[in-house]
Parts: structure tokens; sequence; C-alpha cells
């Protein structure tokens, strides 16, 4: 078998960082290659080149043994390379065939042929075993259904070669065996897959080779059957890695954060969290996890004050703050880590020191009679980079937005955790960082738990679950499904009660 | 660049770019770009730098009279801009400040330290509630407030016209009768400083708004908080600020400048109040001035005295037989220049790497 | 209200409505390729200059100069919007700020070309404009020929056309779909080898022909001659029409209608007599208040194109 993509010594410079140094890829005709690596590692980067969207400084590509030119995504497309992106290029409120069909339609006359085009999308999904409803329109259909439009785009234009870009980051474990599936039978009718990710057990379950990169750098290629998981990961992290986090056992003490039945609407309208009940105590991490919307963000936002409460009781320590302003839940001594620090964690345009003092901007010292005292509002940003190692350019008075995802997040940790607030409210903390960073902020968070602060964890990473939290509260179309101790669970039973099958309360029934 | 520098110099290359183009135009249609600059010298100088005439001081003081009420709806829809919102309605907020400082000049009988405050506040009032009006519906339906102020200004048009003509009974259709001493701004003594021009105490009041302006924003917890609005709704709400009721706020100082604008025309510039076939556009060279002036106060400042300098040149041009219009049209390029700036940068950067390009060439 | 007041209120009824319909249409075409277009005030100013002077110019010599004016009120339209697409496509200007700029532009470019060609602040009156014409045949339909087909301006007839004909190139053509896509998900249209920039480049371009012609059209029907005031806040009301018809060809030729005809309502309020009693301001401010009830009614559903108003930046995938 010859190699259908060879990518030799690509450089590609950004403004500040080389995104690619030197990378060689290549990859078997019909087969499956995984390319690995941590966030910024330049995966995405090398397979933009190859997509045309990004031109290489240095280095050339040969697509069958002919060496090509890739100037925009018309020439990939007409190569046969054709990419599902991580975010999907969807229009909302077409149907499923105008998605697909669009910029090369077919034709009656000067008209738009909706039906032969409705056929033809039809025939391509059934013989894939796609199952995708042409007539359907995009906002009404499922997120794994929509990966599968993007699936059919490329097969729609004939392509050859496709590029999956982190294709499981928003599928269920039962979506993602689908989508498995689907690869596998992609190859089978002689179809070429390059797969993005980080993550090491769907490489090991799908990918017949893995290129890992790290920084920029290709560290090398190894055939997925004979290698662990541990030896890929040691290559992508570039040390050994100990993904278990060190802490002690957890010492509960009073219930500090407790739900009552509770009700909240999802953007739909629709009850995203139904009935809830749950109870976390001081000097404990609990563990929120779920398949992605199932509530959890519903649930977060309803504790923290950004929705609404439809019924049901949040109560604090004894008092309630279900209908509280956002300021007086934080006043009575709630923090929250919010899962997209872009949208709710900082003002990106504001500095650093502003960004530090988000919530008691209008307290002392920062301020008195309403008038702010900007040295108190420096200081305090200098003392927080010091004790939380925030690394910005210009100290205190880096633009928030020229920090990387990293330091913003260490800076948000920084703000939270300062605030000491009794019970703490972290979701998704450690998003698209590297592991250095993760291992700070689990280490952080374990600290506060250690001084007697109740911790909801949420977070869609079944790793970050198990290692940093005590019990583990299982949240399945709007509810707790099931609680259990961290040490005593496995991925296996987790899964099951993800997706709903299973339920399981821990000994006298009560949450 | 540093974001300071950039922040100056790219506004500063829109109006040159603004005064060339204009330039062109005039040369294109035959008349002399020299008379053109020599009317905006004597526009804000008084200086005659063509013929051999004296120096006179009335120039100084319409061209202060120009640019009071564009400062005034210059630092209007800053306000809105620095949180984020984007308000064409300066021209109707003015307008009704401008309708409400009328009956209350009309209406109150009053010494003169009652009745003009009295006035000035009616306006402010006026102005800010207009202005609640597109804020609340942002606030509370998250409708699109460029779209409602739009309207707003229309229905303010209409509003005074109807009120002036129907209420206030005007003999010629057009105007009211005149307004009380005791209401005006007008100053014997600073027309006597600038021969007789129409120069008056609303000066004052403009630079009170400048220094309130600069002080909300800059230096208090609710102009940090109207900022962080401003660039991160959610955020802003995540911390617990109160979104909505800043949006609310916002667009009701900002009106209140706009409305302040329309008394200081009304019982400063004039002394009755006006029936109008159409808004003067002061709204609009309001969007200029804070445009080029970066949405600060220092910089509205010295904005507003370019784009008055503009208007108080405009009868001299056309006396120099250049149309008036001259001064619309160059106002609109810089407008237009000072929206393609990011643009603008993307191509001096372009031409710079290509300059370096080429002289990295010469020495190979 | 007798019906004989209905009838005679048709003609005019129909006379401002059809500028408001055209300039609507040509807001749909930049809207649906994502760029906002509020300069449309602007744009009809100009088109009604360049027919008002076209006409006056040629009035002497031949007999189509109507015709040949609204011809260069469309390509004066065109011209002038170009500086629109520039700016917010190439140039990352802000679309509304763009679109304010080209607005103010268009007061003191047509004053000045004015008194450069006039030597007043005006064009010169024209003797003829657009001639009303009644239809042959179809005059006969009771009710509906004395509706549309009986001393009617024949842009009425353009403005259904170009309403049918907006509605299948919209709709029913692959370019209408890639229009639309622009409009709605640029970076999608984009991945998918449409050109966005290009697309862009023709929705401001057909508003400004479609808005030049309504200028024309405007000031060829409703006037004698082009002043500032000549489109006094149509180009709003099309704007207003535009959100109202939801962003639709249908929806805006029936928003067209019902400001075309309370506009003519302020004419014939006095001979009602249960509107006598309002003043005529109320009338003109009406289109304006029922905008933006129209607005809060239907707030939070987003009828509009998505990406309106956003800059697409190649280079941010």
């Amino acid at each position: 078998m010859g190699y259908i993509i060879e990518m030799l010594n690509i450089t590609k410079d950004f403004p500040g960082i080389r995104a690619n140094d030197n990378v060689t890829l290549q990859v078997e005709e019909r087969s499956i290659h995984a390319l690995l690596g941590e966030n910024g590692a330049g995966k995405s980067t090398l397979m933009s080149i190859l997509f045309g969207l990004y031109k290489a400084e240095q280095g050339s590509i040969r697509i069958r043994g002919k060496e090509v030119s890739i100037e925009d995504p018309n020439v990939a497309t007409s190569l046969g390379i054709g990419m599902v992106h991580q975010h999907f290029k969807l229009v909302q409120n077409f149907t499923v065939t105008e998605n697909i069909v669009l910029g090369s339609e077919p034709r009656k006359g000067i008209l738009l042929d909706t039906r032969s085009a409705e056929k033809k999308v039809e025939s391509i999904s059934k013989l894939y075993g796609l199952a995708v409803d042409p007539r359907a329109k995009i906002e009404d259909i499922s997120v794994g259904m929509q990966q599968r439009v993007e699936i059919l785009k490329m097969l729609y234009r004939d392509a050859e070669i496709l590029i999956f870009d982190e294709p499981t980051a928003v599928l269920t474990p039962q979506e993602i065996h689908e989508l498995m599936q689907i690869m596998r039978r992609l190859v089978e009718e002689g179809k070429t897959i390059v797969l993005i990710t980080h993550k090491l057990k769907e490489i090991k379950a799908v990918a017949d080779r893995c290129t890992v990169l790290r920084r920029g750098r290709c560290v090398g290629t190894v055939p997925v059957a004979s290698t662990t998981e541990e030896q890929m990961a040691e290559m992508m992290v570039g040390r050994e890695v100990n993904f278990h986090v060190e802490k002690g056992a957890a010492a509960p003490k009073d219930v500090l954060l407790r739900i009552r039945d509770l009700d909240v609407k999802n953007s739909k309208g629709l009850l995203g969290v139904k009935k809830l009940s749950l109870e976390v105590r001081a000097g404990e991490i609990l563990g929120l996890c779920g398949i992605d919307g199932n509530g959890q963000t519903e649930l977060i936002q309803a504790i923290t004050g950004l929705a609404k409460a439809e019924s049901g009781h949040i109560f604090l320590r004894e008092k309630e703050i279900t209908n509280l302003p956002i300021r007086e839940r934080l006043d009575l001594g709630l923090g929250h880590i919010p899962e997209d620090r872009h949208r709710h964690g900082l003002v990106l345009d504001f500095n650093l020191d502003e960004n530090l003092v988000l919530h008691n901007y209008m307290q002392r010292p920062f301020a008195s009679w309403g008038v702010l005292n900007k040295k108190a509002i420096k200081d305090n940003a200098a003392r927080l980079i010091e004790e939380f190692d925030v690394r910005s350019g210009q100290g205190a008075a880096t633009p928030a937005r020229s920090m990387s995802g990293g330091n913003q997040q260490k800076a948000i940790v920084a703000r939270e955790i300062d605030r000491s607030p009794d019970v703490f409210i972290v979701a998704q903390p450690t998003r698209g960082l590297d592991v250095g960073a993760i291992e700070y902020i689990h280490k952080r968070i374990v600290a506060e738990r250690d001084k007697g602060k109740a911790i909801l964890l949420a977070s869609l990473e079944l790793d970050e679950i198990m290692d940093v939290s005590d019990r583990i509260a299982v949240i399945h179309e709007g509810e707790i499904v099931g609680i259990v101790q961290a040490a005593q669970t496995d991925e296996n039973e987790l899964g099951l009660m993800m997706s709903g099958s299973l339920r399981k309360t821990p000994k006298g029934g009560q949450a | 660049m540093t974001k300071r520098r950039e922040k100056i110099l790219l506004p500063l290359l829109a109006v040159l770019l603004g005064f060339i183009l204009g330039s062109l135009i005039v040369i294109a249609t035959g008349r002399s770009p020299v008379a053109m600059f020599a009317a905006m010298v004597k526009g804000f100088s008084g200086l005659d730098i063509i013929n051999d005439v004296p120096w006179n001081t009335r120039y100084i003081g319409e061209f202060v009279i120009n640019a009071m009420p564009i400062i005034l709806t210059g630092l209007a829809f800053a306000f809105a801009s620095r949180t984020g919102l984007f308000s064409i309605g300066a021209e109707g907020q003015l307008m009704v400040g401008s309708l409400a400082a009328t009956a209350v000049a009309l209406l109150v009988q009053a010494p003169r330290f009652i009745h003009l405050p009295l006035v000035l506040m009616a306006s402010i009032l006026a102005g800010a509630l207009w202005g609640a009006v597109p804020g609340f519906l942002k606030a509370r339906f998250n409708v699109h407030e460029v779209t409602v102020s739009i309207m707003m200004n229309y229905i303010a048009l209409h509003l005074n016209n109807f009120v002036i003509l129907n209420i206030f009974g005007s003999q010629d259709k057009v105007k009211t009768a005149f307004f009380p001493e005791t209401a005006l701004l007008k100053s014997p003594f600073l027309q006597s400083i600038t021969r007789g021009s129409r120069l008056n105490w609303g000066f004052i009041p403009v630079i009170l708004a400048l220094v309130v302006f600069s002080f909300i924003i800059n230096k208090t917890t609710f102009g940090y908080s109207l900022r962080a609005v401003g660039y991160n709704k959610d955020a802003s709400r995540y911390a617990g600020m109160k979104v909505n009721r800043n949006i609310v706020l916002s667009m009701m100082i900002a009106g209140a400048f706009a409305g302040l604008a329309g008394s200081v025309i009304t019982v400063g510039t004039f002394n009755f109040g006006r029936a109008m076939s159409a808004a003067e556009g002061y709204g609009f060279d309001g969007i200029a001035v804070a445009l080029v002036g970066g949405n600060e106060a220092s910089g509205i400042l010295f904005a507003g005295m370019l784009f008055g300098m503009l208007k108080s040149a405009q009868p001299l041009m056309q006396s120099q037989g250049i149309p008036r219009e001259i001064a619309g049209i160059i106002q609109a390029s810089i407008v237009l220049f000072v929206a393609m700036r990011y643009g603008i940068k993307m191509l001096l950067e372009r031409f710079k790497k290509q300059q370096a390009v080429t002289a990295d060439g010469d020495r190979a | 209200m007798s019906i004989k007041i209905l009838f005679e209120m048709f003609p005019i009824a129909l006379m401002f409505a059809s500028p408001i319909i055209i300039a609507a249409l040509g807001g749909l075409f930049s809207e649906r390729s994502g760029v906002v277009n509020i300069a449309l005030e602007g744009i009809m100013m100009v088109g009604a200059f360049s027919a008002a002077t076209v006409t006056v110019l040629l009035e002497e010599s031949t007999v189509l100069a109507p015709w040949l004016g609204l011809a260069a009120g469309l390509v004066a339209g065109i011209v002038f919007s170009l500086l629109h697409a520039v700016a917010s496509v190439n140039m990352r200007a802000d679309q509304t700020i763009s679109g304010t700029a080209l607005n103010i532009l268009a007061g003191g470019l047509t004053v000045y070309l004015c008194q450069i060609i006039f030597r007043q602040q005006r064009t010169r009156a024209f003797s003829n404009g657009i001639q009303k014409v009644t239809v042959p045949l179809l005059e006969k339909i009771p009710v509906l020929g004395r509706m549309f087909f009986i001393e009617n301006y024949p842009t009425f007839f353009l403005a259904i056309f170009l309403v049918f004909f907006t509605w299948i190139l919209v709709y029913k053509t692959p370019f209408g779909l890639r229009l639309r896509s622009c409009g709605e998900h640029p970076q999608a249209a984009a991945s998918m080898g449409i050109n966005v920039a290009w697309m862009r480049y023709f929705g401001v371009m057909a508003s400004g022909a479609l808005a030049g012609l309504a200028g024309g059209i405007m000031v060829l029907t409703a006037d004698i001659q082009y002043t500032l005031v000549t489109i006094h806040g149509t180009g709003f009301i099309a704007l207003a029409s535009l959100v109202f018809g939801k962003w639709n060809p249908f929806g805006v030729l029936g928003a067209g209608l019902f400001f075309g005809f309370s506009t003519a309502l302020s004419f014939y309020a006095k001979d009602i007599t249960f509107l006598a009693s309002l003043p005529g301001e109320f009338f003109y401010a009406l289109p304006y208040v029922l905008t933006i009830v129209a607005l809060v009614v239907f707030a939070g559903k987003s009828v509009g194109p998505k990406a309106a108003g956003q800059i697409y930046d190649s280079g941010r995938r």
C-alpha cells in the first residue's frame, strides 16, 4: 500500500510563534491515521495547510505521489480532500440537502433542482449507513446527525481523503460508537481518514497508525496496535505523565450547598433540569458528570444565578438563594469558575488588573464613594500574579486578550480562590489547557477542599471527574441518576449511568 | 504602532484623507481649494489670509457656537458606545430636548437664576427619557437600538412640529413667540467681545458635560461597570453587574447629553422654538465627532472644534463660490475613513512589509 | 369613509408604496448577503438627484427623458453603493457607521452638485415626470380595474414585477441559495468554495441599483424637482418595511403597501370623518411608531439573516 498523502518537512510561522516546525506526515491509503497532540501542538494548523486554508512557508505536499500546491479549499476539494470541522459549518435554517449541495447545486434550467438533489443525498446516505433525513432543517436535528451532514458534504463531492478535526468532542458515547463504525465503513469503501484528536482511547479503538506532534514538532509515527496508551501519552507530553491527582482522603463536614426539587428551563424553553436534588458538604469535591447537554449548564447557571429557577430551592448554608440577584449570592460566599472563560470568565478587552477585580471593584480598597482606586487595583493584580504564577507580558497592564488560554484560566482561578468562597462551583476548569496547567489547577482545587470548602466540579472529561472528585453525581436528561464514591466506581459504570441505562442511589435513597 | 498612538494617529490620517478628497472634489468642479482652506482659517480664527481686512473676532464667537452642540451630541454617541450600544438617536433626543426647553421657556415665569437652570434641566430630562425608550426596548426585548433610535428621530421631528405648530401657536408656521430674557443663555458681554456674534454662556454646560463624561467613564465604579458591559455583557452578568439597568442608564445619560444640546441651541443660539422640515444633522455630526475623537472626552473636544470649524466656514465658502455642502462631504468622508481604519491599518502594514522585502532585495 | 375616497386614494398610495417596496427589496439583497445597509436613504437621494438631473437636461431632446432618468438613478445608485461595499467588505468597516457616512455624504454631494450644475440648492424643475397610464382591457375588470389599472403610475407594475423576480432569484435558484448562505453563515459558505466577498459585493450593488431606482421613481412621480428633502426618510421607511416584512419579498410588498396607504391617508384624513380630528403629524409619525411596535412583537424570534452586520474575515475560520 502506498502513501496517499505525504506532507514533507512542513514549516508554518504565525506572528510570534512557529506552529509547525519541519513536520512530516505520511498517510497510507485506505487507513485511519491519527494525529495526536495537546492543544496548540500544531495539529489543526497542519491539517489547515492540507485543506488549503493556510499556506506553509516551507515543505511540500504530495497527493497520490504527485506534488501539488493547495492554494485554497477549492483545490483541496478537487484533489478529493474533505474536512469535517470541529465547529460545524452548517447553515441552521437551511435543510440538510441545501447544506450539502451548496456551492455545487444540481440545476433545472436556471432553477435549483431540489428533487434530484434530495435523491442523490438520500442514496449516498444509504450507501454509508448514515440514515440522514434530506428534508430536515439543521436546527431541528441532533448534533450527531449534524456531524453526519458534514460527512455527507464531503462524500457528495467525491472526497477520498476525509479529515476529522476532534470529531468526538461534542458526541455522546453512543454517538461516538456509531461514528467509529461509520469511519470503518468509509475505509471499507475505499476512503482514507485522518483523525485529529487528543483522546488516546479513540486512537486505540479505531486508528491504524498515529503521528504525534509536540509544540509544532513531529515526535514520531507509531503503529497503534503495538503501542500502549502510556507510551503515546509520554510522546505527546514529553515526560512521563502521572494522570493521578495527589490527594488525601476527604473529610466531609456540614452540608454547605443544598438543592431541592429544582426545575430549570433550557434555551429551547423546555425543562433542562427536572426535580433535581443534590447536596455538597464542606471539605468534599462532588463531581458532576454527564453527556454534554444533559442539564449540567442549566444546573450550574441556576445555582450561580445566570439562569432562573422555575421551581425548587437552593440553599447556601441555611440561607435560601434561589431567587437572589447574582451579586448577593456572591456576597454570601458563592464562587464560580465558568465553563466558557471567554464568554463569562473574562472581559477580554480589559487589562489583567481590571479583570482581577471583576466581582469586587466597588468594594474597599478598590473603590471608595463610587470612585475607583487604581493603585489598589494594580497592587491586587501584582499580588495575585505572583501567588498564582500567572504569566503575562506586561504584568498587571496586560490586555487579557493577549494572554494564553492557560494563563487566562489561571487568572480566573486566582480571582475566584482569592475571594475564598465557601461554596465553589467549578465548570470545565481545564478545557483546552496543556498538561502542566491542568495539573496546577487540579492541585489548587484539592487545596481548597482541604481548607474546608464545598466544591461542585462539572466536567465532560470523565478522567478529570474520576481523578479529582470524592463523590460523583451522574446527570442524565436533567435528573441525577446516581451518586457513587469516586474510589468505588469505574468508567463502565459511569458510562451506563450517563446514558440512562443504570440508576444507582446511595443507601437510604437520599441524594 | 502602540495602541495609544494608533488611537490618535489613525483618526488623524482619516481627517487628512477627508480633506484631500474634499480638495480633489473642489478642484474637479473647477473651484479653488485655496479659497476653501482660507475660508476654514477665517471660520475659526477670524483672520483673513487672502484679503487685507482687519481681524474679526465675530467669527471666533460663531465658531464656538457651532462647536458646542456637536460636542454634546458627540458625547452622547460616545457614552452609549462605551457601553457597547450604537445610538443614532441623538438627533431625536436633541429635538425633544429643544422642545422641552421651549416649553419651560414659554410657560414658566421666574427670575433668570431659576428659569434658566430649569430650562436646561428640562432639556436634559427630556433627552434622557427619549433615550430611555431604545435603551429599555434593548434591555427588555433585545430589540436593536439602531433601528429604534432611527425611528425615534422621526417621531421626535413630527412631535416637535406638532407641538410647535398646534400648541404654541406659531404665527408664521415656523417659529414660536420669542422667549423671555430670563430663559436665555444670552450674554451681552460675550457678544460685545466678539463683535456681536451669537456667543453665549452655553459653553459652560458644554465644558461641564465634558468633565462629567470623563469622570463617570474613567474614574467611577459605575463607569467601570458600563465599560465592562460594553465589552462583554455575559461576563458582566456573571460578575453580578446589573446589565439591563446599565444599558438603560447608559442610553439615558447619552440622551441627557443630546437633550442638553437641544437647549444650548434653542435658548442660546436662538431665542424661539422652531418647526423643522427635516432634522438638522446635529446627531450625525455627533457620530463623526465621537468617532474621530475616539470616544474620549479630550478627543471629542478637539473633533468637535474641527467639525465646528467646518460648519462655521460654510457661509464663507459659499461667498467664495464654493458650495457650502463641501463641508458635509468632507465630514462624511472623514467618517467613512475612520470607519475603515482597521482596513487602512492592514493596508499600511502590508505596504510596510513589502517595503521591507524590497529593501532586503536591494541589499542582496 | 366613502368608497369613492378609497378608490381615489389608490393611485396616491401606490405611488408612495412603489419606491418603498423597491428600495426595501434592495435592502433585502444586501442584508441577505450579510451586509446591513442603513444607507438606503442616502442611495435614494443620489438616485433621485441623478434621475431629476438627467430628466431636466434631456427633456428638450427626447420624450424618453424620465426613463433615461430612471436608468441614471439606477446606475448612480450602484456607483454610490460601491463605497459601502468597499468599506464593509474590503476595509472591515462597521456597516452601521459606513452606512451613516453614506447618508451624510449623499446630502452634501447631491446639493453640492446642484449648486455646480444649476447654481441653486435644488435641481431645476422638470416639466414632465413619469406619466400615469391606464391599461387597456384590464381597466374593465370590476373593482380591481379601478384600483390598479386606471390612471396609475407604471412604476407600481415594475415594483410588483421586482417582487416576483426577487423571490425567484433569492429563493429558487442556486445563486439565491449561495447569497443567503453568506448572510447566514459566511464561514460555511466559504468552506463550500463560495466567494463571500463577491457575493456581498453583489448584494450591496443590487441594493444600490434598486434604491437608486427607487429614488428616481420617487422624484419623478411624487415631486417636481430634487431637493434635500425629496426623500425625507423614505429610505428609513424602506428599512422598516424590510423588518416589518420579515426579510421576505412578499412581506416587503405587504409592508410597503401598508406604509404607502398610511402616507396617502395623511392627505385624505380631513375628508374622512373619524380621522379628521387627528393632526397630519400623527400620520407622518405612524410608520415609525408601527415599526417600533413590530420590532417589539417580533423580538426574540430571530427572523433576519444571522450574520448580517458581521465583518467576514477570511483569515479567521
